[in-house]
């Protein structure tokens, strides 16, 4: 019988209705999400039988929403990747309530960030052909043996954590579980029991795993951004954009972290365990990360622009001017770098209800970021483009490009649902295992 | 594909007095193609050919198609190239008056829609006091090209002979060799080709880059299927300025199909160059400035469909 302190059964009472059964608000809230992914999987139907033509992808800019929506979310996976991964070796006590939500944004956000690049693949069937034909000068193979592993990193470090909730949630006698669920815990508990061996086996590997998925994530994001990088082309062709790309990764990360800890707080009065504390901390590594990020946006942009090269030229003068990308450009900067800064810097504005509509704001900001490292490049090619044809000259997103993107949104709401119904949301054995005195019980 | 019982092939090209273009004409009853493709409709215009039994026989004229005289070697030939050779091309800038000619005949070899340009000619203007000038663009084959180093299945390669071609039925679609490509050469199929059903029907090599492919990428091939059989590429012997030399960098000749010329000598007395020499990519595909041109520029809009006019306009200042 695993023991839990006090506070580690509160958090498994207030989980337990939601791992005992489906309510109905849950299930018309599943209904939706399902409605919305119809609708994408109808879209992607069409891509698929009628062919690319559907998207407004064409011979210029030959990618577009779908590799933004790409970064994105392997962007934010960098929530649990680093910020569990690197609070975790600095044995930072207050991390424990917030890690298994920053998990799963990882891994969650992990699996939907390539369903995205897919998209853009004009030949599924033939995708075999990576690893058939596979080419180690390719960045796409990188990113290929980089994300997976990457992956397999995120399920194991979320695994690794859960075991000893799993043997909790199996022997628990206060959760009434179905039997299939309560099988299924047996299993994934690996008979683990809290005997001391066990206890340093899970806290080694644990160990281990932290130290492996930070380089891991910095490796991935990397590639990523070789992706552009290693092409002749202004805007992409630039020494930082490795570190550029990780430091997005990271402060996206850190905003979705906090998004989903404020809706989670309000959605399961999780006051007593995400405490204010928590927002202002992350609300520093935001303000940091903000600052860093707008170092390298600004770095990047004063290069470019000054050097005056023709060609980047070109592409400044669209990013800066107001009839084309000028507003968006401005918008990313003052709501991806700005407001958060000032938000966090400002005593009185530092609530968790600020910090978590700033964040949303930011997330957004870097998402149209990402957008426009995409695609006003590809509408700048050397050769200027001579088509009469206004969709092969500026790129417009389609409904199809649009409900697929929403899907993926879904899907990642769809898998957080349905991890709520087989895990608490913030880890029971964590809880027990840490000092009275850093929780607020109920009663306090 | 089954053989229809009274199929027509290989036609005399001088039947067809099509000589200059070096292709010749293939009849294939549609009817019996097992692509799946729908059947065209007959023209009702009849056409007198000469069976290679030395029979004549009538047929319609829709069922007549242009194709590649030649059977492309296998996939895995096509990665290797012709052994010994170096092909080069040397495009004259002074002698273009855009008439699209070159377009028209790599578009007919190889069987593309009208919109499909693997070769372009565009109007350069390279700053606002510099006078315009055409330029026709055709792949570079660069000697350190970014789509190839880029490709995650090697299914664009680059070959001992110079050439940069693709595998269609290896590439995946992911498009990133025309996010490198630099002079954007490279064309998508977005969606399922246009292209009738003898074509489809063809057996694919890289050589000929025919039939296209949906989800893949195509571009202009230097035509080595041509290069094989001793002839010119389509868009040499069909300009009627000249403006193409074809050759070989090892021999050190380059033809445009009148006049025979060492390529070094070429180079050096007309001062040739390369197009953005500083990306480092090292096309095989020279120019010769256009220094006292044949045409003045207007020419070149002399005639011009309304479509193919209104690409100018940005450079024109209309
Ligand atoms: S689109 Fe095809 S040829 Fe181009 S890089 Fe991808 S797989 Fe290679």
């Amino acid at each position: 019988m695993m023991k839990i302190s006090a506070a580690g059964n509160q958090v498994l009472k207030t989980f337990a209705p939601q791992m005992e059964r489906t309510t109905l608000r849950e299930k018309a809230w599943i209904a939706f999400l399902l409605c919305v992914i119809g609708v994408g999987i109808y879209a992607l139907y069409l891509q698929i039988t009628v062919g690319h033509t559907v998207t407004g992808m064409r011979d210029n800019v030959v990618w577009g929403i779908y590799i933004a929506n790409f970064i994105f979310f392997i962007g934010i996976s960098y929530a649990g990747a680093v910020i569990s991964g690197f609070l975790h070796l600095l044995k930072i006590e207050w991390r424990k309530p917030i890690i298994r939500i920053a998990e799963l944004i990882t891994v969650i956000a992990t699996i939907i960030g390539p369903l995205f690049i897919l998209l853009c693949v004009g030949r599924l069937d033939r995708l075999h052909h990576l690893v058939l034909y596979a080419r180690l000068q390719s960045p796409i193979t990188w990113d290929v043996l980089a994300i997976s592993t990457y992956l397999a990193g995120g399920v194991i470090f979320l695994y690794l954590a859960s075991i000893k909730d799993f043997a909790i949630y199996r022997d628990s006698t206060d959760l009434h579980l179905s039997k299939w669920k309560r099988r299924v815990f047996k299993f994934l508990a690996l008979n683990y029991h809290d005997t001391p061996s066990q206890e340093r086996g899970i806290h080694v590997s644990m160990n281990l795993m932290a130290l492996m998925i930070i380089p891991l994530a910095v490796i991935v994001h990397s590639v990523l951004s070789w992706i552009f990088g290693m092409t002749l082309r202004p805007g992409w062709h630039s020494t930082i954009f490795g570190p550029y790309f990780v430091l997005a990764a990271i402060y996206s990360g850190t905003g979705v972290l906090i998004i989903a800890l404020y809706i989670f707080r309000l959605r399961y009065k999780l006051e007593a365990f995400i405490l204010d504390k928590h927002f202002t901390y992350l609300g520093y590594i935001m303000l940091v990360l903000a600052a860093g990020y707008g170092y390298f946006t600004f770095s990047e942009y004063l290069t470019d622009w000054y050097g005056s090269e023709k060609w980047t030229g070109q592409l400044l003068k669209k990013l800066f001017s107001w009839n084309e990308y000028g507003g968006l450009f401005l918008f990313t900067n003052i709501a991806g770098i700005i407001l958060p800064i000032f938000v966090v810097a400002v005593p009185a504005l530092r609530k968790p209800k600020y910090l978590a509509m700033v964040s949303a704001l930011m997330v957004l900001a870097m998402w149209v970021k990402r957008y426009l490292i995409v695609v006003p490049t590809l509408e700048t090619p050397l050769l200027p483009i001579e088509d009469i044809r206004p969709e092969y000259i500026k790129y417009s997103i389609t409904w199809v490009e649009w409900a697929l993107t929403f899907s993926g949104i879904a899907l990642f709401l769809l898998l957080f649902t349905i991890a709520s119904k087989f895990m608490t949301l913030i880890p029971v054995s964590e809880i027990s295992e840490m000092a009275e005195e850093n929780i607020q019980t109920k009663e306090s | 594909m089954e053989k229809p019982e009274n199929e027509m092939t290989n036609q005399r090209r001088d039947f067809l007095k099509n000589a200059a273009l070096g292709v010749a004409a293939a009849a294939c009853g549609s009817a019996v193609c097992s692509c799946g493709k729908k059947e065209e409709k007959e023209s009702g215009e009849k056409v007198v050919l000469l069976s290679p039994d030395g029979e004549l026989v009538t047929i319609d004229s829709s069922h007549l198609r242009q194709v590649h005289k030649t059977v492309g070697v296998s996939r895995e030939e096509a990665r290797h190239g012709i052994p010994g050779r170096k092909f080069v091309m040397v495009i004259d800038l002074a002698r273009c008056k855009n008439a699209r000619k070159c377009v028209s005949a790599c578009q007919k070899m190889h069987h593309l829609p009208e919109e499909k340009e693997w070769l372009q000619v565009r109007l350069m203007k390279d700053s606002p006091e510099a006078p315009p000038y055409w330029f026709p663009k055709t792949c570079f084959h660069c000697d350190n090209p970014p789509c190839v180093k880029v490709c995650p299945v090697d299914a664009t390669f680059k070959r001992q002979d110079g050439l940069v071609l693709i595998d269609t039925e290896r590439c995946i679609g992911c498009k990133f060799c025309m996010a490198a490509c630099p002079y954007s050469t490279r064309v998508f199929n977005w969606s399922e080709p246009e292209q009738s059903a003898e074509v489809a029907c063809l057996t694919y090599s890289p050589e000929t880059s025919v039939p296209s492919k949906v989800g893949t990428v195509e571009k202009c091939d230097f035509c080595p299927d041509m290069a094989r059989q001793g002839e010119l590429p389509d868009c040499v012997t069909a300009c009627p300025n000249g403006v193409f030399y074809f050759g070989d960098e090892n021999e050190d000749v380059v033809t445009n199909g009148d006049e025979t010329v060492r390529f070094s000598d070429i180079i050096k007395d007309r001062g040739g160059y390369r197009f953005a020499e500083e990306l480092g990519t090292e096309p095989r595909v020279w120019y010769l400035p256009p220094k006292d041109r044949l045409f003045p520029v207007e020419r070149g809009l002399e005639g011009l469909p309304d479509d193919i006019r209104n690409r100018y306009k940005d450079v024109l200042g209309e």
